[in-house]
């Protein structure tokens, strides 16, 4: 069996962008979280957001700020137009993880064997809401014709292909909440069976514009009782919590054939050891009440990594902060690690930077791996009170520090569809 | 004619982001401004917009330099 490793990391969330930034901010328990402020929010319910701080000033950036998003340095505005803010989110992090990987293709052979799989759990939202805008005041003729190149999911993958010369699998993953965590999953088996000996894979999310904000308090899943106060919004666990925050960016990783990574002489942060999938079939959007789709995806991921429960030393939970999720996924995390409950440190990280849909699975993965690089936990914001015991370590408000050998970080989404990722320390 | 080379100029510098000496009349737009085909479809849009007239895709597709455009134009704004 092929094994998998990580060699590089790109970051763009609303903590800021590049990897030791947002890290460095994540385990200080700072909040990437604030009001809405380019757009009208008055008759939305819910007014805050994760946003990545650029330097145009959305999200609170300013040019000269350390982990500020400039566009410009992306990209051209000429060729911005012809890409939705995901696919720029996308391009960047990867772009990045490209760069701490030290690799790029130098023969015809070296780009066949190397892909992308970078999904989205929306895509174009705000193209697609101006282009119909459009459509519908200026008619057919007045619409541009990077309208459908600039939204479609899978052009995330394809611009990156473009931009590094990668002419091996090029795919992309839309499964709703789970997408990032798919995303790696899937890219691993396509390295570990053969398809490719890298794959730049991860997840891009940029849908906070009114039709997303307004979308998702439709379907009762957004927090709306902290709109003065954002940085307290999004505190899973917490029996004063009221649906998540939506964030965006995105998180992208290079995966590569852990003989490919060793002969170059590649800094290897974690290998991708286990991988399982399940689905609720239960509810479009509420979870399974026995969180027993969760709890097989777990179970499924440790068959694949050839571990049990004790040797997990860290959870990345999804734990979104809505009323109900929240406790079904604790619950299904006791179940399967029984008596190695007490003394398991699983954290929320959607607390700080809110949840990035289907960019979640993608940082959140890369989270747990640098918790095993770095042996320390990052906290879970706003617990004050948890809702329920547990003898789980939720890590409230602080990071823990504690050697993580193998981290599980799990990603459930809208449609009952389940998938968890372990991570563990490479040899 | 001078006002519509200078207004088409204006128009395909900005959308194809290159520098004014290179937009001359006789350069195309693919082969020397590096425009692709969905640039083309772009910029007949916005001397659409800008001229306020209607130019049909027959039309368009021979529409390849700035001069094809310009005539194209002061012929339709006469």
């Amino acid at each position: 069996m092929r094994r998998v490793v990580v060699t590089g990391i790109g970051l763009v969330t609303p903590l800021g962008c590049g990897r030791e930034v947002v890290w460095e901010r994540l385990l200080a328990g700072r909040s990437g979280l604030g009001k809405i402020e380019h757009f009208e929010t008055d008759d939305l319910a819910c007014k805050i957001a994760g946003l990545v701080p650029r330097t145009d000033g959305r999200g609170g950036g300013r040019e000269g700020d350390a982990g500020v998003f400039d566009p410009d340095s992306v990209m051209s505005a000429r060729d911005r137009r012809r890409v939705d803010d995901f696919i720029l989110y996308g391009i960047a992090a990867a772009d990045e993880a490209l760069a701490d990987s030290g690799w790029e293709p130098q023969t015809e052979e070296d780009k066949h064997r190397a892909g992308v799989m970078i999904g989205s759990g929306i895509g174009g939202l705000e193209t697609t809401y101006n282009a119909s805008v459009d459509l519908h005041e200026k008619g057919p003729r007045r619409l541009s014709p990077f309208i459908i190149p600039a939204m479609l999911i899978n052009l995330v993958s394809g611009q990156v292909s473009i931009r590094h010369g990668l002419k091996g699998p090029n795919h992309a993953v839309v499964t709703a909440c789970s997408t990032g965590a798919h995303a790696i999953g899937d890219a691993a088996r396509l390295v570990s069976r053969g398809d490719a000996d890298v794959m730049v894979a991860g997840g891009a999310e940029a849908t906070v514009c009114r039709l997303g904000i307004a979308g998702f308090i439709a379907c009762k899943a957004l927090s709306t009782g902290f709109n003065d106060t954002p940085e307290a919004a999004s505190r899973p666990y917490d029996k004063d919590r009221d649906g998540f925050v939506m964030g965006e960016g995105a998180g992208i990783v290079v995966l590569e054939e852990y003989e490919h990574a060793k002969a170059r002489g590649a800094k290897i942060y974690a290998e991708v050891k286990g991988y399982g999938l399940s689905g609720d079939a239960y509810h479009i959007t509420a979870p399974a009440e026995d969180g027993d789709g969760g709890f097989r995806s777990m179970s499924a991921a440790l068959k694949d990594a050839g571990l049990q429960p004790g040797d997990i030393d860290y959870v990345n939970a999804h734990g979104t902060s809505t009323p109900l999720g929240d406790e079904i996924e604790l619950r299904a995390v006791e179940r399967l690690f029984g008596n190695h409950a007490d003394g398991l440190v699983m954290s929320s990280t959607k607390s700080a930077v809110g949840h990035l849909l289907g960019a979640a699975g993608a940082i959140e993965g890369i989270f747990s791996i640098l918790a095993i690089r770095d042996g320390v936990c990052p906290p879970t914001l706003n617990l004050d009170n948890p809702s329920v015991e547990t003898d789980i370590n939720l890590a409230p408000k602080a990071a823990v520090k504690k050697p993580v050998k193998a981290a599980l970080s799990n990603s459930f989404g809208f449609g009952g569809t389940n998938a968890s990722v372990v991570f563990v320390a490479a040899e | 004619m001078s006002d519509v080379l200078e207004r088409v100029t204006k128009i395909v510098i900005e959308h194809l982001d290159v520098d004014a000496e290179k937009v001359t009349e006789k350069a195309s737009f693919i082969d020397d401004l590096g425009a692709d085909s969905l640039d083309n479809v772009e910029l007949v849009m916005a001397f659409e917009e800008e001229f306020d007239i209607e130019i049909p895709d027959d039309a368009a597709e021979h529409i390849q330099t700035v001069g094809d455009a310009v005539k194209f134009i002061s012929e339709k704004v006469g």
